[in-house]
């Protein structure tokens, strides 16, 4: 079917700034992304998924400027023993990054895959995006799998000591950064990656993790403070037998933020969890885009996301659990809640169910209200002021997505730079 | 200590007045015990002195050791010393009962100029207080008054106010939905906490708080004033004869 002459014609400008990278064995992979972007088309506003969303920035050829910021906070994870992954404006920086040496993992750059001879990483790359584009068209991603510049591939096939942090720096005020990074955990393997930073100007990350039998996963994520940044993200995971994936994001400021998750649980017994919170104040607009397919018996899925917003904030929430015949005794759950610390602010949310097995529990929930004024009163009558009492109830808001994060350091971080946001907004 | 004079009260959102003068005064060391009708303005006097909004105060003034609590805001009243123990504990999910019981009382030290309790101090004194009060440590790491029973958010209320120490202690409805244990628990409470620097102003339906808590001096209430006041004795003639008689006499 031909696309609308509009947006073809939009797709083609964006296509004609971007060069193809050539010569590694992504090749394959590559042209046959470009052929199912040009296909699609990139988003328009009337497109089913982007009617919250606006995509003309993402869109547009060049990425509008966006200054750099001095958040003046100490590193985000810095105290944290890790193994530091670095890209600056998009690209590896071997100078800034340990040494990529840690036990139980190996790290590669996607461009060296070929030379290095990583057949898992060859077969995956872009694998898995591409059976998550149905039944949901995600033309970001199909774009990222084609353009993307650089990214790594992490082989995980044992528990290693400490977290990979994957940092992306921003240095450059028009940087359009395109990363493709593919992960695998091996049967019984367990590791926590953990990614930080505004990145770019305007970034497209695309991360596909595959998780074999009794693997774990967890990813916590923190998007920079950046306030004119833009970024569109997408994570597709692959659930083996019994296998955990956990996936926390925290984003604060950012003009733009559209974060899509995609995870299909296709061995028993799997247990995906997903969460984000997010605060943003003014031109602020934030999209969580989640799609959960049950394929297997036994599996466990729960998303959790909260926002909280004020002074003419946006937040979009569009979730899904999709139940496949056969998916028996699955156990879904999802919520989606925005605080609105004032009547300027909006959420838009579409939780949607589609079930085809009679043996699940499936229960969603989304709701946007103020802040509680009778816990409010409650705990200014004892003494706590107005502003410490709205942030103690904003930080409770939170917690539910918070305390998905299963490592407790990692919560008390995020709660930590939640707490010294809401204190510089008062 | 509390002085209340002439307070006239209506409701912001609809023309309706609640209070129509009350006058009232409470002394340090005393307990006065505030009985009335349903609708005669109990419960409203209590938030109006907490700094509830939804109130007018169209007349009068309302004055705690100095301090003119109707031009203050809710926490700075609390710092005043004001305490009111609700009638409906409200409950507040993923806040930490410790957590809120700290910060309260850190913040009204903060306000008063006084220095920080620290965590050690603050928790040596918040377990011995728990434990007369039978609450135990699972209770004070839970959020706030969530999932407790009616009789465990009425004892947590009594705990905040052993915390905090206020000089003027307003009990709204403090007997209602506990049983005799538990009603003797909360006196027992109360009981311990009288002393000649703080007063009490205990609002209850019921005579029988008022056997634990001994009051000095009991006012009817009713159409939003203080219609008789007396001694304990009061409460007893209510209990026996109802509302009907005095609301007669003074009519």
């Amino acid at each position: 079917m031909a696309l609308p002459e509009r947006k073809e014609s939009a797709t083609e400008l964006r296509l004609a700034g971007l060069k193809l990278p050539v010569g590694g064995c992504t090749d394959a992979a590559r042209e046959s992304a470009l052929t199912r972007v040009r296909a699609m088309g990139l988003p328009s506003r009337r497109d089913e998924y982007w009617k919250y969303t606006r995509p003309d920035t993402l869109v547009q050829p060049e990425p509008p400027r966006a200054a750099l910021f001095e958040d003046g906070e100490t590193p985000m994870f810095g105290d944290m023993d890790r193994l530091r992954v670095v890209f600056v404006d998009g690209v590896f920086d071997p100078e800034a990054s340990d040494d990529l040496d840690l036990e139980g993992v190996s790290i590669d750059r996607i461009a060296d895959l070929c030379a290095r001879d990583i057949h898992w990483a060859k077969h995956l790359y872009g694998k898995l995006e591409q059976a998550g584009q149905t039944p949901v068209e995600r033309p970001f991603a199909a774009l990222n799998t084609a353009f993307a510049k650089d990214g790594v591939a992490i082989h995980i096939a044992g528990r290693p000591s400490k977290p990979i942090s994957l940092i992306y720096v921003h240095e450059s005020e028009t940087s359009d950064a395109l990363l493709h990074h593919v992960i695998r955990v091996e049967p019984g393997a367990e590791a926590t990656i953990l990614e930080n930073g505004p990145a770019a100007a305007r970034f497209n990350k695309c991360m596909e993790i595959d998780v074999a039998s009794g693997g774990k996963l967890h990813l916590v994520r923190a998007q920079g403070r950046d306030h004119e940044r833009r970024a569109v993200t997408h994570v597709f995971a692959r659930l083996g037998t019994e296998s955990v994936f956990k996936c926390f994001t925290l984003t604060i400021n950012g003009m733009l933020t559209r974060n899509e998750v995609v995870v299909e649980l296709t061995g028993d017994d799997a247990l995906a969890h997903v969460a984000g919170a997010c605060v943003g104040d003014g031109d602020f607009h934030h999209d969580d885009t989640v799609f959960i397919t049950h394929d297997a018996v036994g599996c466990e899925s729960r998303q959790v996301f909260k926002k909280v917003l004020r002074n003419g904030a946006t937040g979009v929430f569009q979730g899904k659990i999709l139940v496949r015949e056969g998916a028996q005794k699955t156990d879904g759950y999802q919520i989606s809640q925005a605080l609105l610390l004032d009547g300027d602010s909006q959420f838009l949310a579409k939780p949607e169910l589609e079930i085809y097995a009679d043996d699940v529990a499936c229960s969603h929930g989304s709701t946007s209200g103020a802040i509680d004024e009778d816990a409010l009163f409650y705990l200014r009558s004892r003494g706590v002021p107005e502003g410490q009492a709205t942030d103690l109830l904003t930080l409770a808001f939170l917690g539910e997505a918070v305390d998905e994060i299963e490592d407790k350091d990692l919560a008390a971080e995020i709660i930590g730079r939640v707490e010294a946001w809401l204190l510089r907004h008062h | 200590m509390l002085k209340i004079n002439n307070l006239h009260v209506k409701l912001e959102e609809e023309n309706k007045q609640i209070l129509n003068g009350v006058d009232l005064e409470v002394a340090g060391g005393e307990v006065h015990a505030i009985m009335g009708p349903n609708g005669s303005g109990k419960s409203t006097l209590s938030y109006v002195l907490s700094g509830r909004g939804g109130y007018v105060v169209t007349e009068g003034s309302a004055v705690l050791d100095g301090h003119d609590l109707l031009a203050l805001e809710p926490e700075e009243r609390a710092a005043a010393g004001l305490f009111l123990a609700f009638q409906y504990p409200v409950e507040i999910p993923g806040v930490g009962n410790l957590t809120f019981l700290r910060t309260a009382v850190n913040a009204q030290r903060k306000a008063r100029g006084e220095e920080e309790l620290s965590a050690t101090d603050f928790l040596k004194e918040v377990r011995a207080r728990a434990k007369t009060l039978k609450i135990d440590a699972e209770m004070l790491k839970r959020p706030v008054n969530v999932g407790f029973s009616g009789g465990e958010k009425k004892r947590n209320e009594i705990l905040q106010m052993a915390m905090l120490a206020p000089k003027m202690c307003i009990l709204d409805e403090t007997d209602s939905g506990l049983d005799v244990d538990a009603m003797k628990l909360v006196a027992d409470g109360v009981n311990a906490l009288r002393d000649k620097g703080r007063g009490f102003l205990v609002i209850t339906h019921y005579q029988r708080l008022l056997d634990h808590i001994k009051p000095d001096v009991v006012h009817i209430m009713a159409a939003g004033r203080i219609v008789k006041s007396g001694g304990p004795d009061l409460a007893l003639e209510v209990e026996h004869n109802g509302y009907a008689d005095i609301l007669a006499e003074v009519a």
